[in-house]
């Protein structure tokens, strides 16, 4: 028996098509078994593997537990023409053989989505670096080197420190430098090629002090040691390289993250398309081969994979991704349809005007990388620290060195003081000091439910004046509630009976309503989707509808997008009224960002009575309505032009570019992947609160970083006085230094009570809409 | 103080094993899925014959 019981196999209640994103922490996703045409598409993310078999790595979002490995790992190699799998579940990927000769690509693909898991193929060699992390590996090897010559050099200094002379000092001191000049030249690798990189450019950063520390203490030494002197530096050379090492493991393994999530961008838009051809002939084609002119079909529960026209058909839209506007819309012959959009109830066929590049969707993309140059511009803490901090470290070094020669003594000994100068205020502190509060910060953050991309997100969060939020699936939930019935319960069985059929999601608002009251379906025959207008069919004898307005005959009233009407028979029809309600701590958010000094604004693409409703009851003073990508976009530049620091949380691809403008970002768990890799943070659950925490922890993390470079140049200010009249000794040295590392490290750990106050001031999680 | 030719080599050789074996794990991609490996060990091989019960383990 294996621990993890075999789950259901395909779940109902998964609509076929349902986006994955669109079901935040269900455990072991339910997409819709989907069939994949064999056009060679996957043929370019294929590689060679051993005896002759083939390998296939895919992405697979929803993997998250050991349930949904052992899954995977059992069902595939039963599949013919399969042979192994292996799940890798921190990169959420499958890596599966096949053998060429039984079986295709899309077999593996069918054969997840048949255990219900959408996957995706990713360019591998795109993936290539960030997958491989040759860097990160890098970096622990050296870091690994670092700390065994660190403990074995720390040894032997004990030794002489503890008072060895002579002969035996002598072979302790020669021992550490066998040791620790290799160690060091390979463990100090990554700053002798930073600080080179830099120099070149006629630039400084930390790099180049610490270089200039470790050849001065191994070089210094080796002389001392040479000529059977007392001061060899050489534990503290390997050391330096360890905490230096150290932070950059922590500032690497933060970046790698972003780096992953960045690389996963472009599941949005369809693989492939379904063209028909003159005579009805069917043909499938990967998206980069449509041409404008092509009469491509959208299935119910597709996106559209290029802007076009609807030639032939009727069915309704979910535009919310690309406009922002919430309520779906009908579609007929002659609408325009954009790449991105989901068609949600009936076919279509439409023909492509755009395709590529050209479509709205890339454009998009476009402005999002053109809004992300702009953040590159922004200096993080620890390299505005280095600017100040290396033309001072340098210039005490060298007034040393100048004054002892002044004061008459030999030019070595001037140099081993000076060396000892630098040494000592080599930044250790320094280069630990955001790394590690950046680290402690990620990790609380993580625990409340926020993924950081990258340190330098959180230093932009805590500096923010302005919340700019959107509206559709971030202040609200994005999905329609059942706000008026009727409440005759022969209706309300009626309407589930018609309701249940259909996959528009006041369709499955309604059902899901009527399934919380306990009020079961009426029996129903002949049922038919119309699309664009509703669901009709017969009950006891009578025939009933349930839909638009005017199809059900009543009065085209003003809210038409925001309600459907049900008949049976000749009884006026009855209205089921529905909202895209606040999610249920939005209020409670936007009063606890306001009590931190911010200002809230809205902004939305949706229609402007809406969010006129959603901006009153949220208690947001200044909102917009109607807002392109572009004016979102517009309206970030004007408030940063006025010297604001903008926090934009946004959840739809037409928030993107805005989410790539704005200083600091956040996007909710049912974003876009396109917005979440625009997006600084991404949030997990269904919950705002965690808006405020992560505020708190970066205004936190702020705080310990500044205390990190306050006690780094207290620290200093000790030393090099110290250091500079000759009374630094190689242990002095090694004891400050570990010293002071400890302690920044130690303040960074206070991360760990950061937000705590935020998280027991938002109200207890409620169940989101019944 | 000849007993150091002794023991900084043992001492040193000591370490070297250990900063190899990291260095060999390393190598070998140990450290590529944590979180999996961390979820891999409550599977049970179903292929194998059950191990000895525990209950027959006495004093």
């Amino acid at each position: 028996m294996s621990l993890a019981e075999p789950l259901p196999g395909a779940r109902s209640g998964a609509a076929p098509g349902q986006p994955e994103w669109s079901t935040p922490g269900a455990c072991c996703p339910t997409g819709a078994a989907a069939v994949f045409a064999r056009t060679g598409g996957l043929a370019r993310f294929v590689s060679d593997a051993e005896g002759g078999l083939k390998r296939l790595d895919l992405l697979v979002p929803g993997v998250h537990c050991a349930a949904c490995i052992q899954r995977i790992e059992e069902a595939l190699p039963k599949t013919p023409g399969l042979r192994s799998a292996r799940v890798n579940l921190s990169l959420r990927r499958v890596s599966a053989t096949y053998d060429p000769a039984q079986a295709e690509p899309e077999d593996v693909v069918e054969a997840l989505s048949r255990l219900g898991y959408p996957a995706r193929p990713f360019d591998a060699r795109a993936m290539h670096d960030a997958e491989r992390d040759g860097e990160g590996r890098d970096l622990l090897a050296r870091l690994a080197v670092a700390g065994f010559a660190a403990m074995n050099v720390m040894l032997l200094s004990v030794a002489v420190w503890s008072g060895a002379s002579d002969a035996t000092r002598d072979l302790l001191h020669w021992v550490s430098a066998l040791i620790a000049l290799p160690a060091t030249v390979f463990a100090g690798m990554p700053f002798f090629r930073s600080a080179l990189g830099v120099l070149r450019h006629g630039h400084v950063n930390m790099d180049v002090p610490i270089s200039l520390a470790l050849i001065l203490a191994c070089g210094v030494s080796l002389f001392e040691v040479a000529e059977s002197g007392a001061h060899a530096y050489f534990d503290a050379a390997v050391s330096l390289c360890f905490f230096l090492l150290l932070g950059r493991v922590l500032d690497h393994g933060a970046r790698r993250h972003a780096r992953l999530a960045a690389a996963e961008l472009g599941g949005l838009q369809a693989h492939s398309a379904t063209v028909v051809a003159e005579g009805g002939v069917r043909r499938v084609v990967a998206v980069e081969d449509l041409r404008p002119g092509d009469r491509i079909e959208v299935a119910a529960g597709e996106r559209a994979p290029a802007d076009g026209r609807v030639i032939e058909g009727a069915s309704d839209l979910d535009r919310s991704m690309i406009t922002g506007e919430s309520r779906p819309e009908p579609a007929a012959q002659g609408s325009e349809i954009h790449a991105g959009v989901l068609n949600l109830s009936a076919p279509l066929l439409i023909e492509a005007t755009a395709t590529g590049d050209d479509t709205a969707l890339a454009g998009i993309a476009r402005m999002i990388q053109a809004a992300e140059g702009a953040r590159t511009r922004y200096v993080d803490w620890a390299l505005r620290a280095a600017r100040l901090y290396v033309p001072i470290v340098h210039l005490a070094a060298l007034v040393t060195f100048v004054g002892w020669l002044l004061a008459g003594i030999p030019l070595s000994d001037a140099v081993l003081i000076a060396a000892a100068v630098l040494i000592i205020t080599c930044p250790c502190a320094l280069g630990l000091a955001a790394p590690a509060v950046h680290a402690a910060a990620g990790g609380r953050l993580f625990r409340a439910g926020i993924f950081l991309k990258d340190g330098a997100a959180l230093e932009r969060l805590a500096d923010v004046d302005v919340a700019v939020f959107d509206k559709t699936g971030t202040l609200t939930a994005g999905e329609p509630t059942l706000v008026e019935a009727p409440h005759d319960p022969a209706l309300w069985s009626a309407a589930r009976a018609l309701a249940q059929v259909s996959r528009h999601p006041f369709s499955k608002a309604l059902a899901a309503a009527a399934e919380a009251r306990g009020l079961p379906a009426a029996s129903a025959t002949a049922l038919k989707e119309v699309p664009g207008c509703g669901v009709e069919g017969e009950i006891d004898g009578r025939p009933a509808r349930l839909g638009r307005a005017d199809w059900c005959g009543a009065e085209a009233a003003a809210d038409a997008g925001s309600a459907v009407w049900l008949r049976l028979g000749e009884a006026p029809p009855a209205r089921f009224g529905f909202e895209d309600p606040l999610r249920p701590d939005a209020a409670a958010t936007v009063a606890a960002l306001k009590a931190r000094g911010l200002e809230v604004r809205l902004i939305s693409g949706d229609a402007e009575a809406a969010v006129a409703k959603a901006a009153a009851e949220a208690g947001i003073a200044h909102w917009r309505a109607v807002a392109t990508p572009a004016d979102k976009v517009a309206a970030l530049e004007a408030l940063a032009a006025e010297g604001r620091t903008v926090l934009m949380v946004g959840d739809g691809i037409n928030d993107a570019p805005a989410l790539a403008a704005a200083a600091a970002s956040i996007s909710p768990a049912s974003a876009a992947d396109v917005s979440r890799a625009a997006a600084g943070m991404a949030l997990a659950g269904s919950r705002l609160n965690p808006v405020v925490v992560a505020l708190d922890v970066a205004r936190a993390a702020k705080a310990r970083v500044f205390e990190n470079f306050a006690f780094a140049a207290l620290y200093n200010a000790c030393a090099v006085p110290l250091a500079a009249f000759g009374f630094v000794t190689p242990l002095i040295a090694a004891l400050a230094m570990s010293g002071s590392s400890i302690v920044v490290t130690l303040n960074a750990l206070r991360m760990r009570r950061a937000g705590r106050a935020a998280e027991a001031a938002a109200p207890p999680a409620t169940g989101g809409p019944a | 103080m000849t007993i150091l030719l002794a023991t900084i080599p043992a001492s040193l050789v000591l370490g070297g094993l250990g900063l190899a074996a990291f260095l060999w794990s390393l190598k070998r991609g140990q450290y590529r899925d944590l979180e999996g490996d961390a979820a891999r060990i409550l599977f049970q091989d179903d292929e194998r014959p059950p191990a000895d019960p525990p209950a027959d383990r006495k004093g």
